[in-house]
């Protein structure tokens, strides 16, 4: 792999990171699967691009992101919980109906930003080059919203969060409403994805309605990823959160490597990626249970 | 204080197989009373319970608490008033928070959630102090998580959480059923300690007519959704197992549902009496 490959993965893996915390957040917090993120990513991509075209500041457009993306989240927990749909089914709705939104947003299904302001403006024009204020930049983003996704965490209500996907017969007899908890887990994790897409729309160039393809299952490679890793589960949110994105860059240096791979006359295409990445996640999930199967004991 | 008034619950109505598990109970709990439910397998006591707490409502009746209607009230908004313990000890706790964790989010009960921090380091010496009096070495493993402790350890603990935050009214049902006798006991002692220190108005099922009889001021007996026996003072302080069960067997032929006193004795005898 070449310097400049290295630093694009490591850029797109903190990028990506946002959506990473997001899909940590549901899955794993809240064990609330959720596929609202397919929509959510290329939703906040478009919200961004429309608005960084209509003149709006590049870091402003990352606030209305954040807005439509919590909003998108939001209508998969109330699907869930007060209307009682499945929630997995409930994130597909929301997921499909983004594809029109996303459509009418942006008045087409892609939209160019060549040329256009970015986040980015305000490190380059600090005299840094290129490739050092790209991972610069959304490395600083990454870990303050990872910061602040620890913080929420611990807050009252974040505890009460926690509580909601680990024991919600509990958290309800000691008061707390769990519809609230999963409404305003779901969104936020959508929020985040939304601004991750947000960003890689700017990073690109370009927001396109098919983007979000398979962001479900690449955010769930990275969390396990990084659960294998810095192993993040027995310990506290803190770590898991730093697996998160610690995961979220192995992944993404993992597809880099991938890329470069040729085997005879076969090489690997980035279409092949979604492949390979369910492949992973699907070793990940079933790899405990094989190994208790082969060493004979319960896991 | 707390005033059930005909209450029915029936489950799969209108389907194959409607299960009546509340056949009109109405029932006066006071103030300041310990009430130990008893009734065979299937009699109603944990339905009896659930309603109470809201986890679902009745078909009919009313739920007067301090002279407020809370029939209609949603589980998470009766919390406030409620302290409950459940049979399965891994249930009344978080397994992935520690145990200060487990305490700050039960001293809340029924309090607004804000962005204010989690646990409050004030709050430790508190929790400090009343898990000394577990006698468990807890108050030294603040930071432990849940998941490390036993079941009875568990259980210990959600008693605490139960009262941490001064219930108006203490639900148990059959919560130290799953534990192994010698921590039955442990949990049963804590039981009374806490209810006896705190005045705790207490409702608390139990499949052991010794336990029924040995504790609380008031003894209620369940059969087939409805009350059928319930004494207090003196005289449940003169109970006997025996005297129970022929009460049991009689009030059953009495109302015309059991095979027989003596069938109803046997059943009693089975499924209730794990002395
Ligand atoms: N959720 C439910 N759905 C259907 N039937 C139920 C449900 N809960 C309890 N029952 C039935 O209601 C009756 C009373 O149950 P329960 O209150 O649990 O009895 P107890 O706690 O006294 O042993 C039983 O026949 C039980 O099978
Ligand atoms: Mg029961």
């Amino acid at each position: 792999m070449t310097y400049y490959a290295f630093i694009g993965a490591v850029e797109q893996g903190f990028v990506y990171g946002l959506m990473v915390l997001g899909v940590y957040l549901t899955f794993r917090v809240l064990d609330f699967p959720d596929l609202t993120v397919d929509g959510s990513l290329p939703l906040g991509a478009a919200v961004s691009a429309v608005a960084v075209s209509a003149g709006v500041d590049p870091y402003l457009t990352l606030v209305l992101a954040f807005a439509a993306g919590f909003a998108a989240g939001a209508i998969t927990g109330i699907l869930n919980t007060k209307l009682g749909i499945l929630h997995l089914l409930s994130s597909i709705l929301t997921m499909i109906a983004l594809y029109s939104v996303i459509i009418r947003i942006m008045g087409r299904p892609n939209l160019t930003l060549l040329g256009k302001p970015t986040v980015l403006d305000a490190v380059t024009g600090l005299g840094l080059p290129a490739h050092a204020a790209g991972p610069l930049l959304y490395g600083v983003l990454a870990v303050a919203a990872g910061a602040a996704l620890t913080w929420y965490l611990a807050t009252r209500f974040g505890q009460a969060t926690l509580a909601t996907g680990d024991n919600p017969r509990m958290i309800t007899a000691l008061g707390v409403n769990t519809h609230t908890t999963i409404i305003a887990g779901v969104g936020l994790a959508n929020a985040l994805t939304a601004v991750s897409g947000a960003l890689v729309a700017q990073n690109q160039g370009a927001a396109d309605v098919n983007m979000g393809v398979g962001t479900i299952v690449a955010g769930l490679a990275s969390v396990i990823i990084g659960e294998t890793l810095v192993g993040g589960g027995k310990g506290g949110v803190g770590r898991a959160i730093v697996a998160a994105l610690a995961g979220s860059v192995a992944y993404r240096l993992a597809i880099a490597v991938a890329l470069d791979l040729r085997i005879g006359q076969l090489s690997v295409t980035p279409s092949d990626l979604n492949l390979i990445t369910a492949l992973v996640v699907i070793l990940a999930l079933t790899a405990p249970k094989m190994r208790a199967k082969i060493t004979g004991r319960r896991c | 204080m707390l005033t059930l008034t005909g209450i029915t619950k029936t489950f799969n109505p209108g389907g194959a197989d409607p299960v009546t598990a509340l056949a009109g109970v109405s029932l006066a709990i006071e103030k300041g009373d310990f009430i130990t439910l008893i009734g065979s397998n299937g009699a109603g006591k944990s339905t009896l319970l659930n309603c109470l707490a809201g986890v679902f409502f009745p078909d009919a009746g009313s739920i007067i608490l301090d002279g407020i209607d809370i029939t209609a009230l949603p589980e998470y908004a009766r919390a406030a008033f409620l302290g409950r313990v459940f049979q399965d000890p891994l249930q009344g706790t978080c397994a992935s928070l520690s145990i200060e964790q487990n305490l700050a989010l039960a001293a809340l009960r029924g309090k607004p959630r804000g962005l204010s921090r989690g646990v409050d380091p004030r709050d430790r010496d508190r929790f400090r102090q009343a898990l000394r009096s577990l006698s468990l070495g807890l108050e030294d493993r603040l930071d432990a998580r849940v998941r490390l402790l036993s079941g009875g350890q568990r259980q210990a603990l959600t008693m605490l959480m139960a009262t941490l935050a001064e219930p108006r009214v203490l639900l148990l049902d059959e919560h130290t059923a799953a534990l192994d006798p010698k921590t039955a006991a442990h949990i049963l002692d804590l039981t009374d300690h806490l209810v006896r220190e705190q005045r705790l108005t207490t409702l608390m099922v139990t499949h052991n007519m010794n336990q029924a009889i040995r504790l609380g001021n008031r003894l209620v007996m369940m059969h087939r959704g409805r009350i059928i026996l319930d004494v207090a003072g003196p005289e449940k302080q003169n109970l006997t197992v025996e005297a129970l069960l022929t009460r049991f067997a009689s009030l059953r032929a009495g109302d015309g549902s059991g095979d027989g006193p003596n069938g109803g004795a046997d059943d009693m005898t089975d499924k209730m009496l794990l002395v």
